[in-house]
């Protein structure tokens, strides 16, 4: 009569944890993918960890602080390493809701994953969604430090160019305005004595004009 | 003989002053580094590769003898003989071709503002290159951090960042929304840098581009050897460089070829007139003309060899995880040990399980992964560097490191390219004397690169790729070809081809052969006028669209096909005609000033009979 009553309990165990049970979820671990060489075995230890680690997540929730490991069921292990999960009351005949083991994992998913050394996308509980890392934004963006940098080389050398132009502009003024006055005399002189010269009629500020010289080669070929 | 004399005297007495190269060597990189520009990268390799690969440098190479060069030599000849920038000199050629030289430089500005806009955006990818890891490589997460952005999701992270982190681009080109103050700030840097080399003309350009044009090369050849050690590369070097013959029967081939040696060599800009214009009057331009023309292919053959390795690894990449993809899948869903179907594998387990339970299979997302499919993506322009390149970049160990050098060979190819432009716009203003003489040339660039920078601030709003666009289909293509086409014709026909080829043997010491001759007067204006016309008829075919990012779209990631709104068409129309329009515009006044002149002449002839003018 034990003997059967034992049985019976077994199989509403076994019942309350299978493939897509009600409360019950499915979890995907890729060791090889994670570790390479040095990937451990999934055995039977590994299992009493994670369930160890379940257990410890749900005493962190209110109310849940007396979950037991033999609270957790484990069932279907694939070669995959693949496996489901559920998490039952004290009574062992109901399962606990979906969505209190689904916030007590999410609060707890960095030490789950730092006792297999896995991370959220190596060690996967299908249908709970993990909490992305925050973006690691630094208080000033790298781009604006490099920008300034540039920014400010390109400044300072803008004005030193502008600076030493002026500096030889003024030197070069000094020097020439001798030069200026003779060549102005010279000017006067030629204005003077041939008042109409055909290219001062389209002279514009002392260029010679193209188009006049291009029209004599042409009336006169040699 | 006397002609030449006189030519010397001429020459002499024109000098006034003009700057001069330091050394040959500092014009010919001028003139290599506005030649090589960003196209030599983006465009000739996607040409290469669409067009049948190696068999695509047959067309090339036809063009480049019978167009690139007879135009880049005459342009180079008619700046050194005449000593101006390209108003000065087609004004000098005849007074009524001086709309020509004003078309260019309209040309050169309009360009020059989108142009810059690109190394904008290479600024900006360059800034945020110093980072590991580099932040196109990841998604950002959402606002309750439970999973990652809805649009990067959809479209990947390194489009995300372009189209969304960088550009910020809405949906539409009518919708301008707000300019980014993180590409103005760009902008600015952008500007000053080019202001900083450009302030004193050649004199400054002369010593950055020594930099500016050789730093490309030296990066390509990092590049290159990188490359090569690459898993992939030689994949990707033989699918894209077996030549495929029968593709020369398509006439698009030919085209796509005559006009990218056109848009290659940046000619019809002014630029290289104004270069050829500080040269000593003695200078044997056809011997530049060829070697620059040749240095411009090969650079582009050199580039198409390392994107061609790059773009092997990234599809042998690709390739890879589609398979690791789909074997997760199958691992997954049939729960088999990790790692226990290779690739190789791969096919054989697919087949036993599909044969074993073929519905299980049929439900699982498969792709179809064939290493051609990969190889075959190919993307011309931005696209090229922005989202491809950036995504192989990921991938590379060291990426931070190849992600600067490949953005700073990108900047100064482009920046070198920037002072070509920026010489078309100043020389013909220092010419015209638009300023008054005691006013120092860096007031006058700097004016020149305010206004720029200005004006390129539209480029910032978030639709500005959509008018970057705009302004690469329609203010530089037809323009530039009509340019050149009026340039042969106005120096073959209207200056004479006798007194310019007297003018080539005065320069070289060796007249010009027959091929030239031929060339300037049949060849190359056939081609551009071929050219000019199948510009035209494609355009009247097609209501000009452009492709809108549009994360609400139903096949989101892929772009929605727009057609422009009628006010944007007719931005085009205006972008397309009103350089043309110098040409009769400027003949016309001309032609009326003479007209005018003539009778104010007669009326004083009248007066003073004896005509003691001329």
């Amino acid at each position: 009569m034990l003997w059967l009553l034992f049985f019976l309990v077994t199989v509403i165990r076994a019942e309350l944890c299978q493939p897509d049970a009600e409360n019950a979820f499915k979890v995907r671990l890729s060791i090889r993918t994670a570790l390479g060489d040095k990937a451990y075995v999934w055995d039977t230890n590994e299992e009493y960890l994670f369930r160890a680690m379940v257990a410890f997540s749900m005493r962190k929730v209110p109310n849940r602080e007396t979950t037991e490991i033999s609270h957790v069921l484990l069932c279907n292990v694939t070669q995959r390493v693949s496996f489901w999960f559920v998490v039952t009351d004290p009574s062992k005949n109901h399962t606990l809701p979906a969505n209190e083991v689904q916030s007590a994992i999410r609060m707890n998913r960095n030490r789950i994953n730092n006792v297999f050394f896995l991370n959220d996308q190596t060690l996967e509980f299908l249908k709970i969604p993990s909490t992305l890392a925050p973006p690691m934004d630094p208080s000033v963006p790298i781009w604006i430090i490099i920008f300034g940098v540039i920014f400010c080389i390109v400044i300072v050398a803008t004005t030193l160019l502008i600076l030493s132009g002026i500096r030889q502009r003024r030197r070069e003024n000094k020097g020439s305005s001798e030069v200026d006055d003779i060549e102005d005399k010279l000017e006067n002189m030629d204005t003077i004595t041939n008042s109409t010269r055909c290219d001062s009629l389209d002279m514009k500020g002392g260029h010679i004009n193209d188009v006049f010289m291009t029209e004599d080669e042409r009336l006169t070929p040699l | 003989m006397a002609q030449a004399l006189g030519l010397g005297l001429l020459v002499d007495e024109g000098e006034d002053k003009r700057p001069h190269w330091d050394n040959r060597l500092q014009y010919l990189l001028s003139c290599v580094g506005f030649a090589v520009g960003l196209g030599n990268i983006w465009r000739f390799p996607y040409l290469c590769q669409t067009y049948g690969g190696g068999a695509f440098l047959i067309p090339y190479l036809i063009a480049l003898v019978f167009e690139g060069i007879p135009l880049f030599h005459i342009e180079l000849a008619i700046g050194q003989r005449l000593r101006r920038g390209s108003i000065g000199v087609w004004t000098a050629i005849s007074p009524y071709l001086g709309g020509v030289g004003l078309g260019c430089f309209t040309v050169s500005f309009l360009v020059s503002l989108y142009y810059n806009t690109v190394l904008v955006w290479v600024l900006w990818y360059f800034l945020n290159s110093f980072q590991q890891p580099l932040p196109w490589g990841t998604c950002p997460p959402n606002l309750n951090r439970t999973g990652l952005v809805e649009e990067c999701q959809g479209s990947g992270t390194v489009s995300y960042f372009w189209y969304r982190r960088t550009l910020n681009i809405t949906a539409d080109i009518g919708d301008s929304g707000a300019v980014q103050w993180r590409l103005l700030l760009c902008q600015a840097a952008s500007w000053a840098l080019v202001y900083l080399c450009v302030s004193r003309g050649i004199e400054t350009t002369g010593k950055a581009i020594y930099f500016t044009a050789l730093f490309p090369y030296l990066v390509l050849t990092i590049f290159l050897v990188r490359g090569l050690t690459l898993p992939g590369a030689t994949e990707g070097l033989i699918y894209l460089f077996t030549p495929n013959v029968q593709i020369l029967l398509n006439p698009r081939v030919w085209l796509d070829a005559a006009t990218q040696i056109f848009f290659s060599l940046s000619l019809a800009f002014g630029g290289h007139i104004a270069f050829a214009s500080y040269n000593p009057p003695r200078n044997n331009c056809r011997r530049d003309a060829v070697i620059i023309a040749l240095v411009n292919s090969a650079t582009s053959l050199y580039a198409s060899i390392t994107i061609f390795a790059i773009m092997g690894f990234k599809a042998i990449n690709d390739h890879g995880q589609c398979l690791d993809r789909n074997i997760l899948s199958l691992i997954n869903e049939f729960s088999l040990p990790e790692l226990s179907i290779s690739r190789d594998d791969f096919p054989a387990a697919l087949l036993h399980l599909n044969t074993t339970h073929p519905g299980r299979v049929a439900r699982l997302p498969l792709r179809a992964c064939r290493l051609e499919d990969f190889l075959d993506q190919g993307t011309s322009g931005p696209g090229l560097a922005f989202i491809v390149f950036t995504e192989a970049v990921l991938h590379m160990p060291g990426a931070p490191v190849w992600a600067v050098l490949f953005f700073g060979m990108l900047f100064s190819l482009g920046l070198s390219s920037m002072f070509g432009n920026m010489e078309g716009v100043i020389t013909p203003l220092l010419d015209m004397g638009v300023l008054p003489r005691w006013v120092p040339k860096e007031v006058l660039t700097g004016l020149a690169c305010l206004v720029c920078f200005l004006s390129a601030t539209c480029f910032t709003l978030q639709s500005g790729s959509y008018w970057l666009e705009v302004f690469d289909n329609f203010a530089a293509s037809l323009n530039l070809v009509t340019f050149a086409l009026l340039e042969v014709v106005g120096v073959t026909y209207v200056y004479g081809m006798e007194r310019f080829c007297a003018d080539v043997e005065w320069m070289t010491g060796r007249r010009p052969s027959l091929y030239w001759r031929v060339s300037w007067r049949v060849v190359s204006p056939l081609l551009l006028l071929g050219i000019l016309l199948s510009y035209i008829v494609l355009l009247a075919l097609k209501s000009p669209s452009y492709k809108a990012w549009n994360p609400q779209y139903a096949l989101f990631p892929s772009q929605e096909e727009k057609l422009y709104p009628h006010w944007v068409q007719a931005t085009c129309a205006l972008l397309s005609f009103l350089p043309l329009l110098w040409v009769p515009g400027y003949a016309l006044a001309q032609w009326l000033a003479r007209h005018r002149r003539q009778d104010t002449q007669q009326d004083t002839g009248l007066k003073l009979q004896d005509g003691s003018g001329c």
